[in-house]
């Protein structure tokens, strides 16, 4: 079951939200909402799961409601109609002293701006969420120590948070988070305001403690990149709907609209793609079955100018080149053996096409793209440039 | 105007007073004796009981620790008591602070759970500030009337008196201050699941200190500036030797004892002032 259900769920604000609910469910736009009632819709009946272990992004400009639906599911904000099941209970319909319970034990949430409290230290920051559920001094200092500990901090916990940078403050918000041991953090725009370089340092450093917490993760922003890297998923939501929900490449190479593909064509897809989704089925020839001959006669064929050599298990080899080939042919040479090659340039399937361009730019041959020895594909230089200009890419890595 | 007979107001007022005087008699007069006695026992055993020259050192001391180990307050602090026990007005020195501090403290009392009253309801803060701005605009000389209906004449009506005119700064700051606290903290503390309550002491008190003592500051100066209108129904102090000069035409008695009063509100001003400073900053 996921562990976050949320079902048509909407908030209106102005003063007659119903009757704008009523509009909404006759299908009229955000705009002509406005218009007609005065009232503005946050968000418009979004539904999406969000599995355990998963970051979960929910991307979208400002004004399109991601932080708005974000705050519904740990209920800042009260929703104006629809379900959200935590563990498979309705928070929308909870009463306070339940809510109280969900936020303290399962829901995290950590803010844009850090939301640190400037007159508490460091350390009892971290300690915040514990204190509030009561846990005792000795306890609660210990569980903070250790968050602080993850993230890096351990050396500041008698610092007030107006004496760190900004990175170090969101450090702090992220153990306060994590301090709880909730099931769920909740992160809103938490690595937007800081600079780019520390940014794709939080990132990195979140991916990394992700690896060992398997927290369930849901990751506000409005950067596309910054989304394309962390999300398991990304939902792309516009004037309050979700207008696509799908993995990174998925939303990348499909995108379900004109709103998501304009989105869509500003990104470094050179960031985005791997290897796996430019590589071509590859040409080659058996070490031990084929000669010279039937090399010279595969490559005229396909009209390359070199071929990779594996064995029946297709084990990579190494490659042979027309020349040293068809000089072989020449002598009679009955095998491959004395002319294979095997400085093999080669990446890895999710060898990101950033890391390709270094391989390939000094490669006599196509790239090989290997996985446990065994040839999976090869990566010829119009491939990579196709790619970048954002056309003939295969999301399954099978055959273009 | 001859159409509409004069609307009796002030009778009205008067009658209230006087119903208000009479029902409640018996809480005035305990509030009167035993209060008073209690404000006449701080103010003469207590204060006047420790010898003038050991109040100036602990007074100097403490003002060398508030201030963070300089040298300014304590020194200012020193050598204005002295004067005032130079000329020989230390008796009236220690009545007019008893008052000031049964007047701030009562107001403070009363002032921050209305603030936060009033920070926590929109229709409290309706409803309250138009009445803060009356007991604020309304002339302090005006207090004196009722309080001296309800407890004659002496220290009591002009604490009474004061307190009124005291307390809307620290209502005012208290509900300012929790106002202030940005959206994002009180989020926050709500998605950590706090209750009402731990989110009042926690967050939004802590951080709304600043605001709520500078409140205090004015309160506490409000209240000393009321303490020579109080010695007109009687309260003891700098304010009846104001009173004296002037009724005197003594311009010199006046100025001196005005004096004394001044040199206090800066030592008051200034220790309230360094208490304030905040954890964090």
């Amino acid at each position: 079951m996921p562990i976050i259900q949320v079902e048509d769920l909407s908030k209106i604000f102005g003063k007659n939200p119903k009757k704008a609910t009523k509009l909404l469910d006759q299908g009229l736009s955000k705009e002509e909402i406005l218009e007609k009632t005065g009232n503005t819709v946050g968000v418009n009946r979004a539904s999406f799961d969000v599995e355990e272990g998963e970051i979960f992004v929910i991307m979208g400009l400002s004004g399109s409601g991601k932080s708005t639906l974000v705050r519904l599911i740990n209920r800042l904000i009260e929703p104006t109609e629809g379900s959200v099941y935590i563990d498979g209970k309705d928070l929308a319909k909870m009463d306070k002293q339940n809510l109280r319970n969900v936020r303290r034990e399962k829901l995290s949430m950590v803010f844009q701006r850090f939301a640190l409290f400037p007159h508490r230290t460091v350390l009892e920051n971290a300690e915040f969420g514990l204190e509030v559920q009561g846990i005792d001094k000795s306890e609660r200092s210990k569980k903070a120590k250790e968050a602080l500990e993850l993230v890096g901090l351990g050396g500041y916990i008698q610092q007030f948070p107006g004496q760190l940078s900004g990175g170090m403050q969101q450090r702090v918000g992220l153990a306060r988070a994590l301090a709880n041991d909730p099931e769920v953090l909740l992160m809103d725009e938490a690595f937007s305001a800081l600079d780019p370089l520390i940014r794709k340092e939080m990132q990195d450093e979140l991916l990394e403690l992700q690896e060992t917490m398997k927290k369930t993760i849901l990751f506000i922003t409005h950067d596309l990149d910054e989304a394309l890297r962390i999300g398991d998923r990304i939902a792309l939501m516009k004037d309050g709907r979700i207008v696509q929900i799908g993995t990174p490449e998925e939303i990348l190479v499909n995108p379900a609209n004109d709103y998501v593909e304009k989105f869509v064509e500003d990104v470094d897809r050179s960031k985005v793609l791997t290897a796996e989704n430019i590589m071509k089925r590859p040409e080659t020839v058996d070490l031990e079955k084929h000669g010279p001959r039937t090399a010279l006669e595969r490559m005229r064929k396909e009209g390359l100018s070199s071929i990779y050599v594996t064995d029946a298990k297709r084990n990579l080899h190494g490659f042979v080149t027309a020349e040293d080939v068809s000089e072989a042919a020449k002598q009679e040479v009955k095998d491959l053996k004395g002319i294979l090659r095997t400085d093999v340039p080669q990446v890895q399937k999710d060898t990101p096409m950033k890391e390709i361009f270094d391989v390939i730019h000094d490669a006599p041959v196509p790239v090989a793209v290997v996985e446990d020895g065994k040839i999976q594909g090869i990566i010829v230089r119009g491939a990579v440039i196709a790619a970048l200009a954002g056309s003939e890419v295969n999301l399954n890595g099978t055959d273009a | 105007m001859g159409l509409m007979p004069k609307i009796p107001v002030a009778e009205w007022v008067s009658t209230a007073t006087e119903w208000i005087t009479d029902t409640f008699e018996f809480l005035f007069d305990f509030i009167k004796e035993d209060f008073g006695d209690f404000i006449e026992m701080f103010a003469e055993d207590w204060l006047m009981g420790i010898p003038t020259w050991l109040f100036i050192v602990i007074v100097g001391l403490l003002a060398f620790f508030v201030s963070g180990k300089r040298f300014g307050l304590m020194a200012f602090s020193v050598v204005g008591l002295w004067f005032i026990a130079n000329q020989e007005l230390w008796e009236e020195l220690m009545n007019t602070f008893t008052l000031v501090i049964f007047a701030s403290l009562i107001s403070v009392i009363i002032g921050v759970p209305f603030g936060i009253w009033m920070a926590k309801s929109r229709l409290v803060e309706r409803i309250l500030t138009p009445i803060l701005d009356f007991m604020q605009t309304m002339p302090a000389f005006v207090y004196l009337i009722p309080a001296v209906a309800f407890f004659s004449i002496g220290m009591v009506p002009g604490v009474f008196a004061s307190v009124i005119f005291a307390t809307p700064p620290t209502v005012r700051f208290t509900n300012l201050g929790i106002r202030q606290v940005s959206h994002e903290l009180i989020e926050a503390s709500d998605s950590f699941g706090t209750t009402g309550t731990q989110k009042l002491f926690k967050v939004q008190l802590p951080m709304a200190k600043k605001t709520i003592m500078a409140g205090i500051n004015q309160t506490v100066m409000l209240a000393l500036s009321m303490v020579v209108i109080a010695s007109m129904i009687g309260a003891k102090g700098l304010g009846q030797t104001v009173i004296t000069g002037l009724q005197r035409a003594e311009v010199g008695t006046g100025f001196v004892a005005g004096l004394g009063i001044v040199i206090l509100a800066i030592i008051i001003d200034r220790f309230t002032q360094n208490l304030n400073t905040q954890r964090g900053d």
